[in-house]
């Protein structure tokens, strides 16, 4: 990802590419350049004694890749998963995991300019998972700091429930 | 060189003429750059460490005339490099032929033959004209002729040596009255010193030689065993020569390299540049200091570029073996695990075949299955090393420290040609070596201590390596003290790593010293306890899927055992199933599986299910219940029991839902992506191409417990 980024800066200037998906309605955004592949649900291997927004491991072309329910993450319960239901593989700190949400929305381009803070939220969403709020035809996405979002999961420390 | 073990020098020689094919390689190109002016200081450096590599080497394996000749090379480059010869075209191609005859020579000596005699002597003329000679030492003439040595059987020579130490000698090393002993040994000797160089005692540096000596020697040994004396200080640190006083003249041809000098008639006339090497004696403008113009000194047709006939041009050594990078190795392992999977998941998708309706499939599968796990054998063989290479290490340190702790100690050692991944070969380096420091240093006893206990007073140290079921077993043992638990659960209690009043077995006692930050040495000693010991030694074994165990007997000794598998990436493991979820159970583990009766299988207040078997009590433990599986069988009479058995040696029983067969599989990290799973040893895709975990029995014996515990 670190060395896919440069050249997409130098063709879109400031502005950058998102792909939106939607939980419930909500509607989030996680920079393309992250983003290695897009496939439908698919049955996972569940991992013993971990939270419920981890929901095992598929095998992707021979790689064990973790599966994360970004609802479940959002304390908004778990994902009753279907093959409607999709999986965004994305690379984080030189990992690959898969993250199950509803639907893939759309692909936005967004100048950096329209980027806004996020305000103190009364949600549910824990802020910091958050780089900002942006408006696409009248809806709003919020963009998503993955390394924020996983960090805690994905460096080693105790394991959940041992 | 002298090893407690007798080491096999093949071995060794092996690798050193793979060593050689790479540096003559490197040289060559290094050399090409150089030729074509393209070169700089650096790779005149690079070509004078291939061949000061080469020389090195094959001084260990006494190649005496490739050390000459590399020898000779080698101070040519040094005079380039230093700036004292200059680097011609000429040269140049000098250079080019010279790494050839230095092949040519490697080669002769891997084929344990020899060349001519003359074998590229053109070139080492010129090689040595390259570096120059020395002005002539004037010979000390004060002293008086030795008398020639008077009885003489027909086949004694006598030689005259003249030894004219340079003034530094000394610093190299060298020491003149350990030569003149080794020269006693050979024969008859008279040994005349000349003093008239020494200076006043003021002024004199006592690290200076001024000493010159001549030898009289009377001798049955040819005229090699006396060179071989001077081998080391002959040329720049001293002059050397010999003559033979009473042989006849010219009776010395194609012995070697005409060291040192040519018919004593020759030699008295003029002075042979002290090493000699060179058979250019004939050539007087060679001992004008540092000219480059070689051409002088040599033949003439050696002065062109032209190859001599017997050079191999390029030629590399030919070795039974090559280096591979290990990625290639590593992808290649990959590619197997995957076909490993394919076929695995071909077998399954025929499994409704009969061979009555599909008899050539059926067949065909089978094949299949044979080769691919002959495939893969034979490429974990290609990572495989023998622990040799670990344990090699060992008697050197066991030396080393038994006299720097006054204590007494034998190795011995059986099983070095098991063989085991290399990932785990190179993981296995620093813990063993802290094992058999912690032998010695905490094991071991001092010989005083050993003897009032009724011991030998020189204590034994085993290290012993085999392979058993699918595993390799690396065992360290001693005959020392055993561990003291007095001491150990009292410093456990004072860590606060165990609670007081807390009921410890003594094998949990001893398993203690693995705890982080433990370690029972009052005080540090720069041989082992730093604190980071024994926790380091354990983390690093289960890095490689392995395992150590302690067994000690106070007074008697200790045994540390290494449990590791023989390949990271393939097992064969017995696939299970738990409520809706499969898992793998690594076949080692297993003991037996049974379904038991409800008088087998009781629930004992405080203490769990356990099982009895053949009048045997053992825990049994669920794995739903270890791992909250919704959907599993809860009645043990009713699913299966797998008894197991952990690398401690101890067994439990594993409810488990059924068994589903047994089969090979390729082990995933599960942390390349995530993180370890407690009870989770790795991951693998079956079949079907769903992800199946592979269970850690031990860790899982532990899980049991604690919830045991919790209940």
């Amino acid at each position: 990802m670190q060395n896919a980024a440069p050249p997409a800066e130098t063709q879109t200037g400031s502005s950058r590419q998102f792909i939106s998906f939607t939980i419930g309605d909500e509607e989030y955004g996680v920079d393309i350049m992250a983003i290695r592949e897009i496939k439908g649900w698919a049955p996972t291997t569940e991992l013993p004694n971990t939270p419920e927004y981890m929901r095992g491991v598929i095998n992707l072309r021979g790689a064990i890749v973790p599966i994360f329910d970004l609802r479940a993450r959002f304390s908004g319960g778990q994902t009753q998963a279907s093959a409607r239901h999709v999986i965004i593989v994305v690379s984080v700190h030189d990992r690959v995991i898969g993250i199950l949400v509803d639907a893939v929305a759309d692909i936005i381009t967004i100048t950096t300019a329209d980027i806004q803070p996020v305000p103190e939220l009364d949600h549910h969403v824990h802020s910091g998972f958050l780089t900002g709020l942006v408006t696409v035809d009248g809806r709003m996405v919020a963009l998503l700091d993955l390394h924020q979002l996983f960090d805690s999961e994905l460096i080693a420390d105790a394991t959940a429930a041992a | 060189m002298t090893d407690d073990q007798g080491y096999d020098l093949s071995q060794f020689k092996a690798t050193y003429f793979e060593e050689c094919a790479e540096l003559l390689a490197t040289a060559e190109e290094t050399i090409a750059r150089l030729q074509d002016g393209q070169g700089n200081d650096e790779d005149l450096n690079a070509v004078f460490r291939c061949v000061h590599s080469i020389k090195g080497g094959a001084g260990a394996f006494a190649f005496d005339d490739l050390v000459h000749f590399a020898h000779v090379f080698e101070t040519a480059l040094d005079h380039l490099r230093s700036g004292r010869a200059e680097l011609t075209p000429h040269v140049a191609d000098l250079m080019v032929r010279g790494n050839d005859i230095l092949g040519d020579f490697v080669r002769a000596s891997q084929a344990e033959s020899s060349l001519p005699a003359d074998h590229g002597a053109d070139i080492l003329a010129q090689l040595s004209a390259l570096t120059g000679a020395k002005p002539p030492v004037a010979p000390a003439a004060a002293q008086a002729a030795p008398s020639t040595p008077a009885p003489k059987a027909p086949s004694f020579t006598t030689y005259r040596i003249r030894f004219l130490p340079g003034p530094d000698m000394l610093r190299t090393g060298n020491d003149p009255l350990m030569m003149f002993r080794e020269l006693a040994g050979l024969g008859e000797l008279e040994v005349v010193a000349d003093i008239t160089a020494l200076p006043a005692l003021t002024e004199m540096d006592a690290l200076r030689s001024y000493l010159s000596w001549t030898c009289t020697l009377t001798t049955d040994k040819d005229r090699s065993a006396v060179d071989e004396v001077f081998e080391f200080v002959s040329g720049e640190t001293a002059q050397v020569e010999i003559e033979e006083l009473d042989s006849l003249p010219g009776d010395e041809e194609g012995e070697g390299w005409g060291l040192f000098a040519p018919p004593p008639s020759a030699n008295a006339a003029k002075d042979e540049e002290g090493d000699g090497w060179g058979l250019f004696g004939d050539a007087p403008g060679n001992n004008a200091v540092a000219t480059p113009a070689i051409p002088a000194a040599a033949p003439p047709k050696a002065a062109t570029a032209a190859p001599t006939p017997t050079a191999t041009q390029g030629g590399a050594v030919h070795t039974a073996s090559i280096r591979v990078d290990l990625d290639k190795i590593d992808r290649l392992v990959n590619m197997v695990g995957e076909l490993v999977i394919t076929q695995a998941m071909l077998g399954q998708q025929a499994s409704g075949f009969t061979v009555e309706s599909h008899p050539e499939l059926i067949q065909g599968l089978q094949e299949l299955s044979h080769h691919t796990r002959e495939l893969q054998e034979s490429v974990m063989a290609i990572r495989a090393q023998p622990v040799k290479a670990l344990f090699s290490k060992a008697p050197r340190l066991v030396r080393d420290l038994s006299s720097k702790l006054n204590k007494q100690a034998r190795l011995v050692m059986s099983g070095e040609n098991t063989e085991v991944d290399k990932t785990v070969i190179e993981q296995l380096s620093d813990p063993l070596t802290h094992l058999i420091r912690n032998a010695l240093d905490h094991g071991i006893e001092t010989p005083e201590e050993r003897v009032a206990v009724g011991k030998p007073a020189e204590g034994t140290i085993h290290l012993a390596a085999e392979h058993r079921s699918g595993r390799i077993f690396i065992e360290i043992e001693d005959d020392g003290r055993g561990i003291n638990r007095e001491r150990v659960l009292a410093k456990a209690m004072e860590k606060g790593l165990v609670e007081p009043g807390q009921q410890l077995t003594d094998e949990q006692v001893d398993m203690l010293i693995f705890a982080p930050g433990f370690s029972t040495a009052s005080e540090v000693s720069d041989v082992s306890g730093r604190g980071v010991g024994m926790d380091v030694v354990r983390k690093n074994i289960q890095d490689v899927g392995g395992r150590v165990v302690v067994q000690s007997t106070p007074g008697a000794g200790s045994r540390f055992i290494l449990s590791l598998p023989l390949t990271l990436a393939v097992m064969d493991g017995m696939l299970i199933q738990v409520g809706g979820q499969r898992y793998v159970l690594p076949l080692t583990n297993i003991v037996e599986s049974l379904r038991p009766t409800p008088q087998q299988a009781r629930s004992l207040v405080d203490v769990g299910n356990v099982l009895t078997i053949r009048g045997e009590y053992i825990n049994l433990m669920a794995l739903h219940a270890i791992f909250g599986i919704p959907g599993a069988i809860t009645d043990p009479t009713k699913g299966l029991v797998v008894i197991v058995e952990t690398e401690g040696g101890e067994r439990v029983g594993l409810l488990v839902d059924e068994l589903l067969g047994q089969q090979q599989v390729v082990i995933k990290s599960l942390d390349s992506n995530f993180r370890p799973i407690h009870g989770i040893s790795a991951a693998t895709i079956l079949g079907d191409g769903r992800v199946a975990l592979i269970l850690d029995v031990s860790a899982l014996r532990q899980m049991g417990a604690l919830a045991t515990a919790a209940q």
